[in-house]
C-alpha cells in the first residue's frame, strides 16, 4: 500500500535521477564544493549544532526542571524529534545536491517560499548572533588585564567614593550594563551608537568574512580549530572547577532529580523546544552543508553520531557550569555569614574567632535572647546556600554576570578569563559559518546576484548589509533589541519551516520515493522507527511545540526586563511593556519568514494564471545543447 | 603640708581625672578596632599591654609629625574601655596642659596624614586596623594612556585584516591563473579541430587545409 501523497506534476524532470547522481560521482563532474574530508564535514555539522545554547540554556533549563529528572523528557525528544528531523535534513540535501531553496524548489516550485523563508531566518539569526560575539569579543579584549576591571567599582569623579550605581548593584552588573552596554531606561530611549561596540562588532564581522570568504573551503579549515577548543577548554575548567571549593555541591544541586516535574507539561515543551533549537534545523545550513558529500555517504550513521555528541555536550558543559557556578554560591555563602559574624563581633565586642560558621546558630540565637534590640538593629542578612545556587541564570546574564564574577575568585582570573571567552567566541563563531552558509546559498540559488559575480563579492555583500543593520544593537537599547529578535525571529518562523520541511518530504515528494533514495545512497531502506517518526511522531511533536508556544506569546502581555538605576526595586530589573510600533517589528521578524512560505506559492499561481504559461519546465538533452522546453496550455 | 596633700591628689588624681577625659563616646575621642586574626591569621601576635604602648607611641609620632612645633608624649595619648574583640577609646591630650583635649579634627588630621606608617608599624591595613569615623581615602584610579583592551583589538584586527587581503589575492590570482589556462586550453581546442575532431558546437563549418598558410613548410 503506497503512503497517500499530494499530487506532484514533474518531479523527475526536475531532480537528477539515480542514475545521473552515480554518473556524478564518478566523473567528479559540476563546479560544486567538495568537503576535503569526512572529518571536515563532521565538525562543521558538531559546531553548527553545537553553539552557546549548550551552554547557557541548557544547564539552566535543566536545573530549573527538576535536576537529573530533566535528562529524561530531553533525552526521549532528542530520540523522537532531533534524530529524525536531522537525518531528514541529510538525507535530503545529499540526496538533490543542493541548498534549502533549490531543494525544495526542486521538490516543487510553490514550495520556494520553505527556502526563502530559511533564508530570512537564517539572515536575522545571524545579525544578531553575532553582536553576541561581538560583546563576547569586548570582553575577550578586557580580560587581558590584572585585576580585571569587572573585579571592583570604579571611583567616582571627585574621588569622594564608589560609583553609587555599582555599589547598589555589583561590579560584575556594573561593568555589563553601564561599562558594556551603557544601557539605556527603555527599548525606546535609542541613546545613540557607542562607538567602542561598533568596533567589536566590525572586528566580529571581518572576522567571520575571513573564514567565511570562499566557502567551505575556508570553513573547513577553520573549524578545525573552533569546534574542538570548545571541548579542550570545557575540560580545563572541569579539572579546575573539581578542585574548588562547592563544586560538587553545584554538580548536585544540578542533577539532584525532581520527578514530580516531569508530571508539569511546560518540562516537556521546554525539553521540545531546547531540543529543536539546538540542533539548529531549518535554518537550511545542515541541508547545505550535507549537499557537498559523496552522494553514498551515510548520512544516517552521521544523523546519530551528531545528534549523540550534541547530547553529550549538552550534558557535559551543564556539569562544568554548574561546577563552577557551586563554587560562586558558596563563596557568596561564606561572605555573607563572615559579614553577619563581624557584625555581631563588632557590636559585642567579643573577641576575633569566638563566632565561627560552625557555632554561628546558636551563638546567634543566645545573643538574640539577651540583647534582641541589638540585633534587630543590625540587620543581619540571611545566607541560605540553596538560595545563591538556585540564583539560576540563564543566557548573557549567566556568560556575563554569573561566570565572570566566579571567575573574579578564582586565582590567576585573567587566564580563566581569556580561556572562557576563547571559548564562548569558538562555539557562536561555528554556528555563524552554518548562517552564512544558510543565507549566502540561497541567495545565489534565487540568481538575486549576477552568476559570474564570485562567491567572496556575495559573502562580502552579506556581511556588510549584515554589519550595517546589526548597528541598531550598538545603540544603548541594543540590549532590548536583541533579546526582542531572539524571542521573535529565531521561535516561531523555524517551528513553521520545520513543519513545512517534513510536509514536504513526506507528503509531496513522497515517503516512497524518499525511502527509495535513501537505500540508494547507503545501501538499505530507512526501518520502522524512522518510518514513524517521519510519518507522524516528529510533525506531530514540531506542531504541539509550535501551537504551544504561538498561544502563549499571543495571549501573553508581552513584556520585557529592563536595567533603570532610579527604578524602585533596583538592581533587580524593571518590567516594562512593549510600546505599541514593536509589534511592528514583531510582525515583521516572526510574521514575515512564516508568511513568505504560502505567500510565495500563491505569488506564482498568479503569475502562472496570469501568463498562461506552464511552470513546471523541463530541460532536454539535445545533441548540441540543453534546450528549454515549456509546455503552453491553451485556454 | 598643704603642697604635700595637694602632691598626693594630684598623683591619685591625675589618672582618675585622666578616666574622666577617655570615656567611652568622649567628644573628642575616637574608637580604634584592630582585627590581627583577619589580618595575620597564624602569625598573629598577642595584644597586651606593650602593644598599647606601642600604640601611644604611634599616635604620639602621628601628633608630633602633624603639630610639628610641639612635642607630643606617650602620656598625651589616654586609652581606655578596652575589650577582647580588640577595641579600646583613645583620646589626645595638650603636650601643655593635660587637661585639655586635642579637638577632633585635628587629631583627624594627623591620623590620615601618618595613616600609611600606623597600619605599617602594625602590619595591618586600612580594613584591620579601623579608627571609626574616619575613613580611609580611595587610591587614585590608574588611567592607561592606552586602554589595554585597544591594543589588543589593534592587533586581532590587524591580524584579520592581513587574512582577507591576503586571501583575496591569492583567489585574485587563482583565477587569472585559471583563465591563462583555459585560453591555453582553447589554443588547444582549436587545433583537434583542424585535425577533423568536432568537440562542441563547430560555428565555423570544417577547416579548409587549402587555405593554411605553408610558409612553414615551404621554403623558397
Amino acid at each position: 500500500m503506497r503512503f497517500p501523497k499530494l499530487p506532484n506534476l514533474g518531479l523527475g524532470d526536475r531532480i537528477p535521477s539515480h542514475q545521473e547522481l552515480e554518473r556524478m560521482e564518478k566523473e567528479e563532474a559540476g563546479d560544486r564544493p567538495k568537503w576535503d574530508n569526512k572529518t571536515q564535514y563532521m565538525l562543521t555539522c558538531v559546531g553548527f549544532c553545537v553553539g552557546l545554547g549548550n551552554v547557557w540554556r541548557f544547564p539552566y533549563l535543566c536545573q530549573s526542571h527538576g535536576g537529573g529528572a530533566f535528562m529524561i523528557p530531553f533525552l526521549i525528544l532528542l530520540v523522537l524529534e532531533g534524530i529524525p528531523l536531522l537525518h531528514l535534513e541529510f538525507a535530503i540535501g545529499q540526496r538533490l545536491r543542493s541548498g534549502s531553496v533549490g531543494v525544495w524548489t526542486a521538490i516543487n516550485p510553490y514550495l520556494t517560499g520553505v527556502g526563502i523563508a530559511s533564508l530570512l531566518v537564517s539572515f536575522l539569526v545571524g545579525m544578531y548572533y553575532n553582536t553576541i560575539i561581538a560583546w563576547v569579543m569586548w570582553y575577550f579584549f578586557n580580560s587581558f588585564q590584572n585585576p580585571l576591571p569587572w573585579s571592583q567599582c570604579p571611583v567616582n569623579a571627585n574621588l569622594t567614593d564608589l560609583v553609587s550605581e555599582c555599589t547598589r548593584s555589583s561590579p560584575v552588573d556594573y561593568f555589563w550594563y553601564r561599562d558594556t552596554l551603557n544601557t539605556s531606561t527603555s527599548i525606546g530611549d535609542s541613546g545613540g551608537l557607542q562607538w567602542w561596540m561598533v568596533l567589536c562588532l566590525l572586528c566580529a564581522w571581518l572576522l567571520l568574512y575571513v573564514c567565511c570568504l570562499r566557502g567551505i573551503a575556508t570553513t573547513g579549515k577553520a573549524v578545525y580549530v573552533t569546534s574542538t577548543l570548545p571541548y579542550v577548554v570545557l575540560t580545563i575548567f572541569l579539572i579546575r572547577g573539581l578542585t574548588l571549593k562547592g563544586s560538587l555541591d553545584g554538580i548536585k544541586f544540578l542533577f539532584t532529580p525532581d520527578l514530580n516535574e516531569l508530571m508539569n507539561p511546560s518540562t516537556w515543551l521546554d525539553a521540545g523546544a531546547q531540543v529543536f533549537y539546538s540542533f539548529s534545523l531549518a535554518f537550511g545550513g545542515l541541508i547545505s552543508f550535507s549537499s557537498y558529500n559523496s552522494v553514498h555517504n551515510n548520512c544516517e550513521q552521521d544523523a546519530v553520531i551528531i545528534s549523540i555528541i550534541n547530547g553529550f555536550t549538552s550534558v557535559y558543559s551543564a556539569t562544568v557550569i554548574y561546577s563552577i557556578i557551586g563554587f560562586r554560591a558558596t563563596e557568596r555563602f561564606d561572605d555573607c555569614l563572615e559579614g553577619n559574624i563581624l557584625a555581631l563581633l563588632n557590636a559585642f565586642n567579643l573577641a576575633e574567632g569566638s563566632i565561627k560558621e560552625g557555632n554561628y546558630a546558636e551563638s546567634l540565637q543566645n545573643l538574640n535572647g539577651t540583647f534582641p534590640e541589638t540585633i534587630q538593629s543590625l540587620d543581619l542578612k540571611t545566607c541560605d546556600l540553596q538560595t545563591f545556587l538556585s540564583q539560576g541564570v540563564e543566557g548573557t546574564g549567566l556568560a556575563f554576570i554569573v561566570f565572570t564574577e566566579a571567575i573574579t575568585k578564582m586565582p590567576v582570573s585573567p587566564l580563566w578569563s581569556i580561556l572562557f571567552f576563547i571559548m564562548l567566541f569558538c562555539l557562536g563563531l561555528s554556528t555563524m559559518f552554518g548562517s552564512i552558509e544558510g543565507t549566502v546559498v540561497p541567495l545565489q540559488d534565487l540568481n538575486i546576484f549576477p552568476k559570474r559575480w564570485p562567491k567572496e563579492a556575495i559573502t562580502g555583500i552579506v556581511c556588510l548589509v549584515s554589519f550595517v543593520i546589526a548597528l541598531i544593537f550598538a545603540q544603548s537599547s541594543g540590549n532590548y533589541w536583541l533579546a526582542l529578535f531572539d524571542s521573535f525571529a529565531g521561535s516561531i518562523p523555524l517551528l513553521v519551516i520545520a513543519f513545512c520541511e517534513m510536509i514536504a518530504v513526506v507528503y509531496i515528494y513522497g515517503i516512497d520515493r524518499f525511502n527509495k533514495d535513501i537505500e540508494f545512497m547507503i545501501g538499505h531502506k530507512p526501518n520502522l522507527f524512522w518510518q514513524v517518526t517521519w510519518r507522524f511522531v516528529s510533525p506531530l511533536i514540531v506542531l504541539v511545540i509550535f501551537v504551544f508556544y504561538f498561544v502563549t506569546k499571543v495571549s501573553s502581555n508581552v513584556t520585557y526586563i529592563a536595567w533603570n538605576p532610579s527604578s524602585e526595586d533596583f538592581p533587580t530589573l524593571e518590567v516594562l511593556e512593549y510600546p505599541a510600533w514593536i509589534y511592528v517589528i514583531i510582525f515583521i521578524l516572526a510574521g514575515v519568514p512564516s508568511l513568505v512560505v504560502p505567500g510565495t506559492a500563491i505569488f506564482k499561481l498568479i503569475r502562472r494564471c496570469c501568463s498562461n504559461k506552464n511552470v513546471y519546465g523541463a530541460e532536454v538533452d539535445t545533441v548540441s545543447a540543453k534546450v528549454q522546453m515549456f509546455t503552453t496550455k491553451m485556454s | 603640708m598643704l603642697v604635700w596633700i595637694l602632691f598626693l591628689l594630684c598623683q591619685v588624681g591625675a589618672p582618675a581625672l585622666a578616666q574622666d577625659l577617655c570615656q567611652r563616646d568622649a567628644p573628642n575621642g575616637y574608637k580604634v578596632r584592630i582585627s590581627l586574626k583577619t589580618a595575620l591569621g597564624e602569625d598573629a601576635y598577642e595584644w597586651n599591654q606593650s602593644e598599647m604602648f606601642f600604640f601611644q607611641a604611634t599616635m604620639a609620632f602621628a601628633m608630633r609629625r602633624h603639630f610639628q612645633m610641639e612635642t607630643y608624649n606617650v602620656d598625651n595619648i589616654i586609652l581606655c574601655v578596652q575589650t577582647s574583640r580588640v577595641s579600646f577609646w583613645f583620646v589626645v591630650t595638650s603636650p601643655d596642659n593635660t587637661t585639655m583635649l586635642i579637638p577632633k579634627a585635628d587629631v583627624e588630621k594627623a591620623v590620615r596624614m601618618s595613616r600609611h606608617r600606623i597600619n605599617n608599624a602594625f602590619l595591618l591595613s586600612d580594613r584591620t586596623l579601623e579608627f571609626l569615623g574616619i575613613y580611609p581615602t580611595l587610591a587614585a584610579p590608574v588611567n592607561p594612556d592606552t586602554p589595554p583592551w585597544l591594543i589588543v583589538f589593534g592587533v586581532v584586527i590587524g591580524a584579520v585584516c592581513v587574512g582577507i587581503i591576503a586571501l583575496l589575492i591569492s583567489s585574485l590570482l587563482q583565477k587569472r591563473r585559471k583563465e591563462k589556462g583555459m585560453t591555453e586550453d582553447g589554443q588547444d581546442e582549436e587545433d583537434m579541430q583542424v585535425k577533423g575532431v568536432e568537440n562542441g558546437i563547430n560555428l565555423d563549418g570544417t577547416y579548409n587545409r587549402g587555405f593554411t598558410d605553408d610558409d612553414r613548410f615551404t621554403k623558397l
